[in-house]
């Protein structure tokens, strides 16, 4: 059966002049975005009050083809340009969207000081174990063992495991999918969109083209039976708990959601107690 | 021997040859090349060196730093956004006079987010006290990576050396390369030998406050060994050519002797400049070309003619030109043209054009201005 439409019901959400996007066959960003903009569509948002902020990489795209106030920054950099967005406007609502390269190699200590205060935003990291805009060297999640451009020999250094990170640094909401999990993503991201404070969903996604194919999964598909074969929900254990090995399972689910002040609540909170 | 590589396999290779104990780097576009190759040399074991896969450009230059505090030969790449990035270290390396060496591929800053060649990223470290090499071929940049290590670590200069050429236009592109045997290299450069270095037996602290007075002269014998590299620099590139037969200087001149008029340029725009004189001179017009080789130190006194024609690939906002600004005041007539930016294609046809323009008496943005 052929199916002929003039429109998708999310085009409202995406540039259309800048699609085709530049992802590649099998990359699990097409979905990702795809889960984020259901979040968005089932959340109601309203999207003049959104703005989405990335850092550089392929995952960094995003802010180039979502349709509202998004902003491209540098490479490491969204989280202060996104922090810089909510304190001149509390209004807003702020979503960063960006890779494991971007958020915790170059730009890995503005994450745990958001976090640490509790800025009210919402993080979102694909983790594709690699830099794969520059052709995939080793990042700070790329599994131990791991080939890379820069270690072709295999990867010998710890990778972080990023929602023990998380929570370890201060962050109410942390969960992490695959990209195959589109649905339990999808109410991960509501969840934290919802959440008041510096909540983070990371997301395991398929780079076939800079590191499965040096890593036995040539195909975004074989990376997604991968998922299948090996995730293990797990809600609300200990972060620390979660570690990511090369062949062994991926521990996926909702660890953390607490309350707790954020930033914004706290600075108002002392500007009452100071005028007393 | 003679291979055909692209110039970031051919600077990978260099690097290597000059056996550096200790390479630190992060990918960027268009540099990455070369990194991925030391990585794969160090561990094939071809190379024997620590290499560290570091988190920024920021971290890379402060391991090379302190690699080289301790008396190891170092090195690292890297281009646009990543030099800027590195911009505080390289003022620490050039004034604790570490002689860390670097290639930088040339690339336009954003936003604009941009990847193509642009000499702005490079210009724009001008202040802090590394000497820079541009480079026109990929045999240039192999043998300026070699030089740059022996320039260096000469002791009257202890300075860091940076060498940079276009992103793209070199750097992705092959080209034949003569290659020395290494046992000509190792002649040619020998072991480093630091003046002072951070020693466990005989320890020393380094990064102190340091009042007034001796931070002048700090400063001020950065500026003696600045200028006296001038000197170094093409001694050394003499004696290059002695051993490998292709000399080297400050300022390459190109057809210049009975010239009315010469044309400045640098990196891969003086590749392109060679065959717009060549192509002039055939038409009979009366056209050189000096190819700016180091622009720190600024070879002032090797850049004079009647009439000088200064083509920029970068811009300093609100002045013009970085090397026709260099240049001017210095008696002669010159014309600038801004040329190229964001990697624009600039062909030995729009040279011509230039220089049909200059001799009208125009110059400019080209061809947003002039055409
Ligand atoms: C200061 C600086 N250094 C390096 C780069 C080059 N660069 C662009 S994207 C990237 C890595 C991206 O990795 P990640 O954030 O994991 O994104 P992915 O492409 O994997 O989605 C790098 C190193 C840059 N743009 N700026
Ligand atoms: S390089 Fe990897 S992350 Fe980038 S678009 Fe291709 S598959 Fe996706
Ligand atoms: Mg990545």
């Amino acid at each position: 059966m052929e199916i002929e439409a003039k429109s998708h019901p999310l085009d409202r959400y995406l540039r259309a002049e800048r699609i085709p996007h530049i992802w590649c066959p099998g990359c699990g960003l097409g979905t990702v975005l795809n889960c984020f903009l259901h979040a968005l569509e089932e959340t109601n948002i309203n999207l003049k009050n959104l703005a989405v902020v990335s850092g550089i990489g392929c995952t960094g795209r995003v802010a180039g083809y979502i349709n509202v106030d998004s902003y491209h920054t540098t490479h490491g950099r969204a989280i202060p340009f996104a922090t810089g967005l909510k304190l001149a406007n509390p209004k807003l609502k702020v979503v960063v969207f960006s890779g494991d390269g971007d958020l915790f190699a170059i730009g890995g200590n503005h994450f745990i000081h958001a976090a640490r205060r509790n800025i009210d935003m919402t993080v979102i990291c694909v983790n594709n174990y690699n830099y794969g805009m520059t052709g995939g060297q080793l990042g700070p999640t790329t599994p131990l063992e791991a080939r890379t451009t820069t270690a072709p020999y295999g990867n010998i250094e710890h990778p972080f495991n990023l929602c023990h990170v998380a929570a370890a640094s201060g962050a109410v909401y942390v969960a992490r999918w695959t990209s195959l999990h589109v649905r339990r993503l999808k109410e991960s991201m509501k969840e934290a969109l919802n959440k008041k404070g510096f909540s983070f969903v990371e997301i395991i996604a398929p780079c076939p083209t800079a590191f499965g194919r040096r890593n036995k999964e040539p195909t975004g598909l074989e990376t997604l039976k991968y998922y299948k074969e090996h995730s293990v929900i797990k809600h609300g254990i200990d972060p620390a708990e979660a570690d990511i090995e090369m062949g062994g399972d991926i521990i996926v689910g909702k660890f953390v959601d607490i309350e707790k002040p954020t930033f914004d609540e706290a600075v108002h909170e002392l500007i009452k107690k100071a005028r007393k | 021997m003679i291979i055909v590589d692209t110039a970031n396999h051919i600077a990978a290779l260099a690097a290597k040859m000059a056996k550096p104990h200790v390479i630190a780097a992060y990918p960027i576009t268009p540099q990455t090349t070369i990194v991925e190759r030391l990585a794969e040399y160090v561990e094939k074991g071809e190379l024997n060196a620590e290499y560290i896969r570091v988190e920024s450009e920021h971290s890379a230059m402060a391991a090379c730093i302190a690699a080289a505090a301790t008396g190891a030969r170092t090195f690292t790449a890297t281009s646009s956004h990543g030099l800027l990035l590195m911009h505080e270290m390289l003022h620490w390396a050039g004034l604790a006079r570490l002689p860390v060496v670097m290639v930088n591929v040339n690339r336009a800053i954003g936003p604009g987010w941009n990847i193509w060649s642009d000499l702005n990223d490079s210009l724009a470290q001008r202040d802090t006290g590394w000497i820079q090499f541009y480079a026109s071929s990929n045999q240039e940049v192999f043998d300026s990576v070699i030089q740059a290590y022996k320039i260096a670590e000469n002791e009257e200069i202890l300075l860091p050396a940076m060498v940079s050429y276009d992103g793209f236009i070199l750097s992705h592109t092959s080209m034949p390369v003569e290659v020395p045997e290494q046992s000509k290299i190792d002649e040619f450069l020998p072991d480093f030998k630091p003046g002072w270095i951070l020693d466990v037996e005989n320890p020393i602290t380094h990064g102190n406050i340091v009042p007034p007075e001796p931070y002048m002269e700090i400063r001020y014998s950065m500026q003696k060994a600045m200028e006296k590299a001038k000197k170094v620099i093409e001694e050394i590139g003499e004696e290059y050519g002695k051993k490998f037969g292709r000399e080297y200087g400050l300022v390459e001149e190109y057809r210049c002797e009975d010239a009315d008029y010469v044309i400045v340029a640098m990196a891969a725009m003086a590749a392109e400049a060679k065959v717009a004189v060549d192509e002039l001179r055939q038409k009979g017009e009366k056209v050189g070309l000096l190819k700016l080789r180091t622009f720190r130190p600024f070879p002032h006194e090797r850049l004079k003619h009647d009439k000088m024609i200064v083509i920029d690939r970068d811009i300093c906002p609100g002045l013009g030109g970085i090397v026709y600004n260099e240049i001017k005041g210095n008696g002669s007539e010159i014309y600038g043209f801004i040329a190229g930016l964001g990697g624009v294609d600039v062909s030995y046809k729009d040279i011509e054009r230039m220089y049909e323009l200059a001799k009208e008496g125009k110059e400019g943005w080209y061809p947003t201005e002039v055409k």
